[in-house]
């Protein structure tokens, strides 16, 4: 299709000077997809969505908070109590977190499953990671601005976590603090971190976006496109697509904000933070658990730090770690059981990071601990010259055709 | 799509189940006794008749030691009471206030706009009248223990002889519940402590199931009107959702 010039007397000003329209028809209408995605193409706009979503919470929030140690807490029930809808917004964004990382999390399963890190989309993949490293940021500095005692002791315990750096580690640790505790300097920080960190990660969005737009998405079948017979323009079959992804994610968001909205909340973060009194168990948000069952998997504190790092910094080496021809799990039959051992590791781990670390919870976080990295630096270096990847369809149009049979509605697209 | 459902679906029954508070049941002293609120369902509403009786317990009895900050005078007439009764209830409140004119700190009676106050003058105060402890305000204990509501119940009605062995220390308290079952709040409650407008007996059960239903309304005064808002959203963005559904379907029937 053809770039359309804008019919509108005032569409054709603008665009003679900016050329917005062409530049969205470019990106947004006639952008040619892969026509085989299936539904796990949803998340990437789903996070987006999350994304607009925590701004627009997190603002009004801003407008009504105040980031002092006398009066954050208080503030907080406030806005759940006297301010106009308020208890929605606040529950909104609380809960908007978790989503926001569910929906990550299964984009970047997904990306796991039909090998979407491989050439040519290593940098797309990075800054994945990078975007990933933002959003636990983002995530940590917010949880801390309610200022109850989860706050303030998983604030304690993550910037202790700094004074593991050899040499300058005290250092950092009360420079990171303002002083000589966690107190009012670093809430200060914490919340001035909270709000620049969404709009960095915005920007970060928009150069992933731009390296996907540049070498095209990747597709349940892992096989490049060959001709514009494999491709579909973006309008209207993915925008109604992501539109009902998007109903489907606010009906779960939904359930979660109006009737168990405290349900992935830690009851102890509603009594007020208290320096003298150490809670009996700390313990981070769901999305944390899985590096945290790594951080206390290691018995030195330092090593504690660099594996929980290494986990996720193992990533930008991975398109070069699985060394398979082949980039979708379908035609890789050792590796497609491998990624559902990979994905329950990441779940026992996540359920261990909730337990005390004593007995057998540390035998089992060290076992799934030892797994993940081995997955990585062993399994997939191996696993790529090993395994015998099944015969690849010759192109998406010709795979599609023969799934479907030429007079079928698309109705098994996401059977795999 | 359709596994992606059964397994969105399985994941929801599963949550969902997880806050039944059955499954917070289990605390230090075993199984708790009485966890059955009706506001605690995914449609349960407060139970008003109670809340208006735990008002009467928590005055009558709580407020002696224990604060209720977040929670206004004007509040109260959620509970079902009129504007002058809320009024009322706030002039028997000495509310401190100041400085006047002419520079001087003083106390006067509470307003619609106040808060109900904490009755120590500041927390050593509160320490030094309670052996030591710092009763804690009442305003979201129901939201910040483990256990919730039922825990709340079972330390009101969970008193009992300290076992031969156990070392109880001067003027505390023994309590099943409890963590570490040594509370340094005397038994709160006894049968016949207060008189029931409405007739309802005045036992310990009673008043302690009275007292729960009012705070957890104190700490989630929003409740009712959340879940009521939560139902039509979700039936509106279900509808949306499926003709959304329906749409996709025709759209993509097209391609070949
Ligand atoms: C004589 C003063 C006094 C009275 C009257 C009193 N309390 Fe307490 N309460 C305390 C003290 C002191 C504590 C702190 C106990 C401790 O930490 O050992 C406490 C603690 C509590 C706790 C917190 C338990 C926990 O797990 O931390 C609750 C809930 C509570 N009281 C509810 C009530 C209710 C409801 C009433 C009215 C029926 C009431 N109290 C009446 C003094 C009192
Ligand atoms: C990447 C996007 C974001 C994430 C993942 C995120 C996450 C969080 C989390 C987990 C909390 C703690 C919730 C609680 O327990 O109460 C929080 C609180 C908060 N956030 Fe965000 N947030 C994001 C964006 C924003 C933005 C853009 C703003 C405003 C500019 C904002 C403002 C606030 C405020 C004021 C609070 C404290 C009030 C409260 O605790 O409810 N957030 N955030």
């Amino acid at each position: 299709m053809s770039t359309p010039v804008p019919r509108n007397k005032v569409a054709q000003w603008i665009e003679y000077r900016l050329p917005v329209f062409s530049w969205m028809n470019h990106n947004l209408t006639d952008f040619p997809e892969p026509k085989n995605l299936n539904y796990w193409w949803n998340f990437g706009s789903l996070a987006g969505i999350m994304l607009v979503w925590q701004i627009v919470t997190g603002i009004v929030l801003a407008m009504h908070y105040t980031p002092h140690v006398d009066m954050a807490f208080d503030s907080v029930e406030r806005i759940m109590r006297e301010v106009e809808w308020g208890w929605l917004m606040r529950y909104a964004h609380m809960n908007g977190g978790s989503m926001f990382f569910a929906v990550v999390y299964i984009h970047i399963f997904r990306g796991l499953y039909y090998g979407s890190y491989k050439s040519p989309r290593e940098i797309l993949w990075w800054l994945g990671i990078v975007l990933l490293f933002l959003m636990m940021g983002a995530a940590f500095t917010g949880y801390v601005l309610p200022w109850g005692q989860m706050s303030f002791w998983a604030a304690t315990v993550i910037t202790n976590l700094f004074s593991a750096i050899p040499w300058i580690g005290g250092g950092v640790v009360e420079w990171l603090w303002g002083g000589f505790g966690v107190d009012n300097p670093l809430l200060n920080r914490f919340y001035a971190l909270h709000y620049l960190l969404p709009f960095i990660i915005v920007g970060v969005v928009i150069l992933h976006i731009w390296a996907l737009h540049h070498r095209r998405s990747n597709n349940p079948l892992g096989i490049d496109i060959k001709s514009a017979k494999d491709t579909i323009p973006f309008h209207p079959y993915y925008t109604i697509r992501d539109m009902f992804g998007m109903g489907a994610m606010l009906f779960v968001l939904f359930v979660f904000v109006f009737f168990v909205p405290n349900m992935l909340g830690e009851t102890i973060n509603y009594v007020e933070a208290n320096p003298l009194q150490t809670p009996s168990h700390i313990v981070p948000e769901w999305y944390f658990l899985p590096y945290y069952a790594i951080l206390r998997a290691i018995p030195d504190k330092l090593g504690g730090v660099i594996a929980m790092l290494v986990s996720i910094l193992v990533l930008f080496i991975l398109p070069w770690l699985d060394t398979s021809k082949v980039r979708s799990a379908r035609f890789r039959p050792i590796y497609k059981q491998l990624f559902w051992v990979f994905l329950a590791d990441c779940i026992v781990l996540g359920w261990v990071g909730a337990q005390p670390a004593e007995g057998v919870y540390i035998v089992i976080s060290r076992i799934c601990t030892a797994y993940y990295f081995a997955h990585f630096l062993i399994i997939m270096p191996i696993l790529g010259k090993l395994e015998r990847p099944r015969p690849l369809p010759e192109s998406i149009h010709e795979a599609v055709l023969k799934k479907r049979g030429p007079a079928q509605p698309a109705a098994a697209m996401e059977k795999h | 799509m359709r596994r992606l459902i059964a397994a969105a679906s399985a994941a929801l029954v599963l949550g969902l189940a997880g806050l039944t508070p059955a499954a917070f049941a289990a605390t230090e002293g075993g199984a708790l006794p009485h966890t059955d609120f009706p506001h605690v369902g995914i449609f349960g509403k407060y139970d008003q008749p109670a809340l208006k009786r735990g008002l009467q317990v928590y005055r009558e009895v709580c407020a002696a030691c224990h604060g209720l900050k977040y929670i206004a005078f004007r509040n109260l007439v959620a509970l079902g009471l009129g504007n002058d009764e809320a009024k009322a209830i706030a002039e028997g409140y000495q509310i401190p206030d100041g400085p006047n004119d002419e520079g001087e700190m003083f106390e006067r009676p509470g307003r619609l706009s106040d808060h109900f106050p904490n009755p120590f003058a500041n927390e050593k105060a509160a320490r030094a009248s309670n052996n030591g402890a710092n009763p804690p305000d009442l305003s979201l204990v129901t939201k910040g223990r483990d256990g919730h509501e039922g825990y709340i119940y079972a330390i009101l009605t969970g008193y009992e002889e300290p076992p031969a062995d156990f070392a109880l220390g001067e003027g505390m308290a023994y309590n099943k519940y409890f963590p570490g079952h040594q509370i340094a709040m005397p038994p709160p409650l006894s049968d016949g402590q207060v008189t029931y407008e409405d007739g309802t007996e005045a036992s310990v059960a009673n008043m302690a199931h009275d007292v729960v239903t009012f705070m957890a309304w104190a700490a989630e005064p929003e409740l009712e009107e959340r879940k009521a808002v939560g139902l039509k959203v979700l039936i509106f963005i279900g509808l949306l959702t499926a003709v959304l559904y329906a749409i996709n379907v025709r759209v993509w029937s097209r391609v070949t």
